[in-house]
């Protein structure tokens, strides 16, 4: 057997052990509390409270919170407080009360038990540190990413027409869809004069995204119509297309694009004439106005900014007043349809185009955007679709259309 | 708004009696007032409540902004008085709440028969010329305190304020179930309470005021007592024999007897 005291087991146990009156005044104290504060028990027994033990912010926390519980519900445990010792060392410890009753139910005294809750604190304190920089970081994160894609939103616009020029009697309508708010899109597409009523016109996508892919966007942008004012032949601009980011991009990463670039006559009577160029794009989409739908032999072309050297082909065709040219990336033919999740193809899309025929620039502008909206998820890829409608030609000698 | 359940407005008591309206101070809820309403119940209509951010208020009608500064929890009483249309009420504030009274009653002295005011302080921290007990960085060791007990008591509260139902153990009379409190909230709360100065609305005080104060309270010290009776036209102080800061729940029937004397003077 163990020779082991009750009264020994109290003063020296591994917690501080405390009795008060109901007004706190302390009535017994152990060794260990007293060995931990530094006190004699004459300093303490009936001269002090338990709150005169603890700091200041303990002390209010004590008054505010520990005592009222105590009362009311006749316990109290686990909850982290503060003492003051002699020499003004803080103690962390975890106090546990209960109220000792009478016979006749009456509370006669206090008992409270305090364990060092040093380690425990240093860890709780640590804990709460982790908790408060989580979420600190998640707010800079949110606001970092807000900052992200408004950076993405304007490098977007700024790759894209503000607003697309129109011709005279022409409606056109472009719409872009971004995949992700997060990165910029690599598609692009252009309206711009070209002096005594001609106008030209691409519709392209750069392979790849982000801001590499954005850098090749703004350069064939500008290159485009740069070369378009040089040599107006749609052939010889893709050409020049071609060779400058070939010459750009052949020692880094290859860089090409796809693209659709044609030249639109004045406008007569007739409609306009229509020069067309394709590199290794997806086939322009025609909706006569007669009401029928085909794909434009443009789909011929190599891939621009591949090889050197590249020769394409220029095709010639007539927008007549009522039939509509709409060019679109193959974001639009490579969405997951719904219904088993294969992907909408470009039978598809014909099916849909000759639905549609005839229309307006802006009615197939706004079916397509309808369309790329009802894909919903399943559209993963940034999608561009531009449509371009002649309208029966201004009264001769009448001022040119404009539009806004 | 419905401040029944922004405020989770409770009553005691006969519909047509004279009404008094219990306000409890930070730290814990209306069940402070649980030893002394059966008591005051008996001959008065008592109205209780939780301030917003504290025991059953509605979470969602908490905002950081109103509740940053005693004048918020004030116009939520005056809500409650106007929307409840209740007749002038005998408001009795404990500790930080009898400032929210002392507020209110200036802001809408039509609403307020009578101000009792339990272990109040105008203001916590000391200055050159006014003792309040408390320096800046006492606050902020307070401050500290709330942190240090901030992940116990979001433990130990959430099962039950989720009302946990794979675990009845945590029932309603479950260890710290009253007083419960988001630590986020209470922070707010304390520092709106301590870091409080309204000396400078005790003068404009215009109807009967009760001071109680206790003969030991570390939080409001007898010469802050003395101050609000000098400062509050027409005021009385009564010191209990009842020690700490919450005579209602240490001494009831001596905390029942100074209110009764008091309410017995205005009817």
């Amino acid at each position: 057997m163990l020779e082991d005291s009750a009264d020994d087991l109290y003063e020296h146990a591994p917690c501080g052990n405390l009795s008060t009156m109901l007004d706190g005044t302390i009535a017994k104290i152990n060794e260990t509390l007293l060995g931990w504060l530094g006190y004699d028990r004459d300093e303490i027994v009936a001269r002090r409270r338990f709150s005169d033990l603890l700091t200041v912010g303990g002390k209010i926390y004590y008054e505010t919170h520990y005592a009222p519980l105590l009362t009311m519900q006749g316990e109290i445990g686990g909850v982290a407080l503060d003492l003051r010792a002699k020499d003004g060392r803080k103690l962390p410890v975890l106090v546990t009360s209960t109220v000792k009753t009478g016979a006749d139910g009456q509370p006669l005294l206090i008992r409270t038990t305090l364990f060092d809750a040093r380690d425990r604190r240093a860890y709780e304190t640590e804990l709460l540190r982790a908790r408060h920089a989580a979420e600190a970081s998640e707010q800079a994160a949110q606001q970092d990413r807000q900052r992200l894609q408004k950076l993405v939103a304007g490098l977007q616009r700024s790759l894209l027409p503000r607003t697309l020029a129109t011709p005279p009697a022409m409606d056109v309508a472009a719409y872009y869809h971004m995949a992700s708010a997060d990165e910029v899109g690599g598609d692009f597409y252009d309206l711009f004069p070209l002096g005594g009523d001609r106008w030209g016109f691409f519709l392209g996508d750069v392979c790849g995204k982000g801001v590499e892919a954005a850098a090749v966007t703004s350069l064939a942008r500008y290159t485009l119509r740069a070369a378009t004012v040089y040599d107006p032949d749609p052939a010889a601009v893709l050409g020049n297309l071609n060779t400058v980011l070939y010459q750009e991009y052949q020692s880094d990463n290859h860089r090409h694009c796809t693209v659709v670039f044609g030249i639109l006559g004045h406008a007569t009577s007739a409609g306009r004439a229509m020069t067309v160029t394709g590199g290794g794009h997806p086939p322009a989409l025609l909706l006569t106005a007669a009401g029928t739908a085909e794909y434009l032999d443009t789909s011929g072309g190599p891939l621009v900014g591949l090889l050197p050297d590249l020769r394409f082909t220029t095709h010639t065709y007539t927008l007549r007043p009522g039939d509509t040219l709409i060019l679109y990336t193959d974001g639009l033919i490579e969405a997951r349809t719904d219904a088993d999740r294969g992907r909408y193809s470009s039978e598809d899309l014909l099916d849909f185009a000759t639905s549609l025929a005839p229309a307006s620039a802006g009615a197939a502008v706004a079916a397509l955007t309808d369309l790329l909206t009802r894909f919903g998820t399943g559209l993963d890829d940034d999608a561009a679709v531009m449509a371009l409608t002649a309208l029966p030609p201004p009264p001769a000698g009448g001022e040119p259309v404009h539009r806004t | 708004m419905n401040v029944r359940t922004r405020n989770h407005v409770t009553f005691a008591g006969p519909v047509d009696a004279p009404v008094v309206m219990l306000a409890h101070g930070f730290g814990c809820d209306q069940n402070m007032w649980r030893r002394i309403v059966p008591a005051l119940a008996v001959d008065h209509r008592v109205v209780l409540f939780d301030h917003v951010g504290s025991g059953r208020s509605d979470p969602a009608a908490w905002g950081a902004e109103r509740y940053a500064s005693l004048s918020g929890y004030a116009e939520d009483v005056v809500d409650i008085c106007r929307e409840l249309e209740l007749p002038p009420v005998t408001f009795v504030g404990h500790s930080v709440a009898a400032m929210i009274g002392v507020l209110a009653a200036n802001e809408a002295p039509d609403r307020f028969a009578a101000l009792a005011l339990i272990t109040p302080s105008p203001c916590y921290i000391d200055d050159d010329t006014y003792h309040g007990g408390f320096s800046r960085a006492d606050i902020d060791e307070l401050l500290e305190s709330l942190d240090s007990n901030y992940l116990g008591w979001s433990a130990t509260m959430a099962p039950v304020i989720m009302g946990n139902p794979g675990r009845p153990e945590l029932g309603e009379e479950l260890t710290n179930s009253f007083c419960r409190t988001d630590p986020a909230m209470a922070a707010v709360f304390a520092r709106a309470t301590f870091l409080s100065d309204n000396r400078a609305d005790l003068a404009k005080v215009g109807v009967p005021t009760l001071i109680m104060q206790c003969s030991h309270d570390a939080i409001a010290p007898p010469e802050v007592g003395f101050y609000l009776r000098q400062q509050i036209p027409g005021s009385r102080l009564v010191t209990l024999a009842a020690t700490g800061h919450c005579p209602q729940l240490s001494a009831p029937e001596e905390t029942v007897a100074a209110l009764r004397e008091f309410l017995a003077v205005r009817r």
